[in-house]
């Protein structure tokens, strides 16, 4: 391969879709005679409905009203997609009279228009035999368990004794921190498009994962999946609420089944922070014990976060703490609280955001604690392989990063001590930490197909939720094809496709790329027995060991002449499309011979207002060791927007949860805090030349979620500096900071 | 009850819809007319993403009722590139990679051009005021800034 393409900051092949208001999201499918629905959500967090006047039936407009008491007994069939929770099972909708949580769907109604549904909707009265929910970790009647075994995470590891270590350490921190429960938010509300046509049923679905969308549904309604199709060619963001298939989804076909009408349901803004996962609330510990000179002697990690009652959902919250520093004495343990509350589920970064919070804080507290340098700190405890598993790292560049990073921010200028530096009368901060997250990749298929006018289209199940899908995996095949990228037509976001694995854990570059690729290779070997078979072909008879792909051209290895193009070789077969499907797997090999992951290093600088409390970021830079950037444009700006979601984390996102009910009291853009276009200084983005030979023939590791790790305890560390102030909880709030 | 029969003006064409009194014009434009270039983020004013131009000011079209554009002019980004030729607002965007999944893109655009027929030199302080109420989840705003200043040098001819 001829890397013409891969490499280049192209702009965004569907960018002039989106600029003109032309790109078409979930909820912009309308079907002709098509009807409206709304979710009426439960208001009590813990009980059962003990009654639903029907009065509202006969409200003008109104097709239907559908709850448990007249709906039919779904499938349910027996499902879960990887993305699922492996422990428990989904939440039932409308299929008996428990309220499980605050906001879960009670009642659906569906009528000829949307402000008839939605009047209908408020004039709905349902009663309630309601009790005290359990919404809090912090609450004395919520009890921690150990997660039920599910093979992906070891809920307790343990390698020496660091218990002993820590009490016989030189210098040691320990520490607890609480950080807030999260809601993504992205700003296209969850919408499915519903329409039957005899069984079956088509979904215009905003979906991070339409295999398993299609799957889920399938499930559910006791389908055969070939009868379910999932659309979506554009998410507008997502970051990880559109991986799972949500009750709306079943809600939305459901209604459209018994009023023989295709329904659109959209979930309104409050809808989307109680129904459709969150990042969970975490409790942690963290104590470290350290030489005088700085090397780590004990890493005790102790974290628990948020589940529901019906399912148990695990992330990677104590997984970077296993590997990260070289230490001898480790002990990471995982915990769970079940609550009456919904699932949670991945919020980008999950796992290691939260918990590399806990550790990166920890080593900041140690380095002031020994007098040393924060970044020389984590130097002197680099490891030479990943000590959990004694694999080599398929490449590691953690201290590139912090060189390439501490020079262009100017980090030699920060002058220690906290509370030392000013602007005027602000307080002036420098934090650094350091991201990381897994270089994953699911298997994945994708179809090749070549066409007599020379152009290629490619397909694969892959959703792009605007980390740049279409154009970097454009870019892919123009390069393993040869032909330019205005000869390839890339097709995305629809079940019919050759399945891809979720839009998520940023694999999407390794996983649907690397199947790309393969697929534009096995096109390849048939367009050269297409031209073997042709007597009239320069490479008749020839095989493949003989001859050679240049710049879309088949000619004899070496040899002088440009050869055949795509087109004619196609066209001399008759015109007929050469198309191959392929999918692809990590060898298993691979999994057990390296330890993979992308890493980084966050530096920031923060202000603090001493007079009123308010810390704002005024810069920052995050570099990163992700393997190889296919477009530098896009990935940049990938990070950008990874590193203001840590801001986000750190300084404002918080979904606070009445006690007494559950109720979400800011579900609304007013008052759940982002942060918007005044909050965000100058931030910088590098990458370290990185070539990993390992981890995947694209030699990508994914960028999505390593941006945002790191930036909230870089934050953090920034805030101390500033005030000599340690703030345990996120986010960090003025109140945390008055009289500083 | 009777929908209302409302002419009204969109991207300089006459046009016209029937709805419902309390159907916002966010709805009517999106659900009536099929210009599904504004987005609904949160309809309650706070995210931007409806962002239209009303008789030439910046509107959030989830708080502006169908009834109310009878008589009036409507401006949709569907209305800004001039057939293929994209805005200066719109090329800036592209080259500056200021848009991820594109869902704000469109408001922002919206209230980027009203920002610059006000003042065609904004420094980059009134910029992020201007579009403080435009909220992005993706793509980290800076990026927006720096399109929208370099479209206004553009367009002043500097
Ligand atoms: S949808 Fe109108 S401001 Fe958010
Ligand atoms: S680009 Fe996704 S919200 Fe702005």
């Amino acid at each position: 391969m001829n890397p013409q393409a891969i490499g280049k900051p192209l702009t965004r092949i569907d960018g002039r879709a989106k600029v003109t208001g032309a790109a078409r999201y979930a909820a912009e499918f309308n079907q002709p005679n098509q009807a409206y629905a709304v979710i009426v959500s439960s208001t009590i967090g813990l009980g059962r409905i003990t009654g639903i006047d029907p009065a509202a039936e006969h409200l003008p407009g109104v097709l239907a009203i559908i709850s448990h008491l007249n709906a039919p007994r779904l499938p349910y069939n027996p499902h879960k997609g990887g993305i699922d929770p492996s422990y428990g099972e989904r939440l039932h909708v409308l299929q008996d009279d428990q309220v499980r949580f605050y906001g879960q769907p009670v009642a659906l109604v569906v009528a000829d228009t949307l402000v008839r549904a939605e009047r209908a909707a408020a004039a709905l009265r349902i009663t309630y035999d309601a009790q005290h929910p359990i919404v809090g970790p912090r609450d004395k009647q919520a009890k921690p368990i150990a997660p039920e075994a599910d093979g992906r995470l070891e809920a307790d590891n343990v390698r020496g004794d660091p218990e002993a270590a820590l009490a016989s350490a030189a210098v040691a921190v320990d520490i607890t921190s609480d950080i807030a429960r999260q809601n993504h938010h992205p700003m296209e509300p969850h919408a499915t498009i519903a329409a039957w046509d005899g069984d079956r049923l088509t979904l215009w679905s905003k979906s991070q994962f339409v295999a398993n969308e299609q799957e889920e549904i399938a499930a559910v309604f006791g389908m055969a999946p070939e009868n379910v199709q999932v659309i979506c060619p554009f998410v507008g963001g997502a970051f990880g609420t559109s991986l799972r298939t949500w009750p709306h989804v079943t809600l939305a076909a459901l209604a459209a089944r018994q009023v023989g009408r295709p329904v659109k349901l959209a979930l309104t803004r409050r809808q989307m922070s109680f129904t459709t996962g969150h990042r969970p609330r975490t409790l942690q510990r963290m104590a470290l014990g350290a030489t005088r000179d700085g090397r780590l002697t004990s890493i005790i990690h102790e974290g628990t976060g948020e589940t529901s009652r019906y399912e148990q959902f695990i992330e990677s919250l104590t997984s970077g703490t296993d590997f990260m520093y070289s230490c001898p004495n480790v002990r990471t343990r995982y915990r769970l609280v079940p609550l009456d509350t919904g699932t949670p589920t991945y919020m980008r970064g999950p796992g290691e955001a939260s918990g590399m919070y806990a550790l990166e804080t920890a080593l900041d507290e140690l380095a002031y604690k020994l007098g040393i340098d924060p970044i020389e700190l984590r130097r002197r405890n680099e490891p030479r392989i990943d000590e959990s598993t004694n694999r080599p790292f398929s490449s590691r560049s953690l201290m590139a990063c912090y060189d390439i990073g501490a020079e262009r921010f100017g980090w030699a200028k920060r002058t220690p001590e906290p509370q030392s530096m000013r602007d005027g009368r602000l307080l002036i901060g420098m934090g650094t930490a350091t991201a990381t997250y897994p270089a994953m990749q699911f298997p994945a298929s994708a179809r090749a197909r070549l066409l007599a006018d020379g152009t290629a289209e490619i397909e694969s199940a892959a959703s792009d939720m605007g980390p740049g899908t279409y154009t970097s995996m454009t870019q892919v095949a123009a390069d393993t094809l040869g032909i330019p990228v205005g000869r390839v037509r890339f097709s995305l976001g629809n079940s019919d496709f050759p399945p891809a694995p979720p839009h998520g854990g940023s694999q999407t570059m390794a996983a649907v790329g690397s199947a790309i690729r393969a697929a534009c290779l096995a096109v390849q070997d048939l367009l050269v027995e297409r031209a073997a078979a042709n007597p009239r072909s320069p490479a008749h008879n020839m095989g493949k060991e003989a001859l050679e792909w240049v710049d879309g051209h088949l000619r004899r290895k070496g040899g002088a002449a440009s050869g055949q193009s795509y087109a004619e070789i196609v066209g001399a077969a008759g015109g007929v499309p050469v198309e191959a499907t392929v999918s692809v797997a990590r060898d298993p090999e691979i999994d057990n011979k390296y330890s993979m992951h992308a890493f980084g290093a966050v530096f920031v600088e923060v202000s603090v207002d001493p007079d009123v409390g308010i810390a704002r970021v005024r810069r920052a830079l995050g570099a990163y060791g992700a393997g190889r950037i296919v477009n530098p444009r896009l990935a940049r700006s990938q990070c950008l927007g990874g590193m203001i979601g840590g801001i986000g984390m750190a300084l404002m996102e918080h979904t606070s949860l009445d006690a007494r009910d559950g109720r979400p009291v800011n579900a609304h853009m007013a008052e759940y805090l982002l942060p918007v276009n005044l909050d965000i200084p100058d931030l910088d983005v590098l990458f370290v030349d990185e070539v990993d030979p390992h981890v995947n023939p694209l030699g990508v590791k994914g960028l999505g979620e390593v941006s945002l790790v790191g930036m909230a305890p870089a934050i953090a560390n920034a805030v101390f500096h500033a005030t000599g102030r340690r703030i345990h909880e996120l986010p960090i709030r003025i109140e945390h900071l008055l009289g500083v | 009850m009777a929908k209302h029969h409302v002419t009204t003006t969109v991207n300089g064409d006459p046009v016209e819809y029937l709805c419902e009194s309390e159907q916002t014009l966010l709805d009517c434009l999106r659900d009536e007319l099929d210009l599904v270039g504004a987005k609904e983020g949160c309809s309650s004013g706070d995210c931007g993403a409806c962002s239209v131009l009303l008789d030439g000011r910046l509107v959030c079209s989830c708080l502006v009722l169908g009834v109310e554009a009878e008589g009036r002019s409507v401006e949709t980004i569907e209305g800004m590139a001039q057939g293929d030729e994209l805005h200066p607002l719109q090329r800036k965007f592209l080259e500056h990679a200021a848009l991820q999944c594109g869902i704000c893109t469109p408001g922002i655009l919206v209230a980027a051009k009203a920002l610059l027929a006000k003042n065609p030199d904004p420094t980059e302080t009134q910029v992020r005021y201007w579009l403080a109420g435009n909220l992005c989840r993706c793509t980290g705003y800076d990026k927006i800034v720096r399109a929208v200043m370099d479209a206004a040098a553009e367009m002043r001819g500097a």
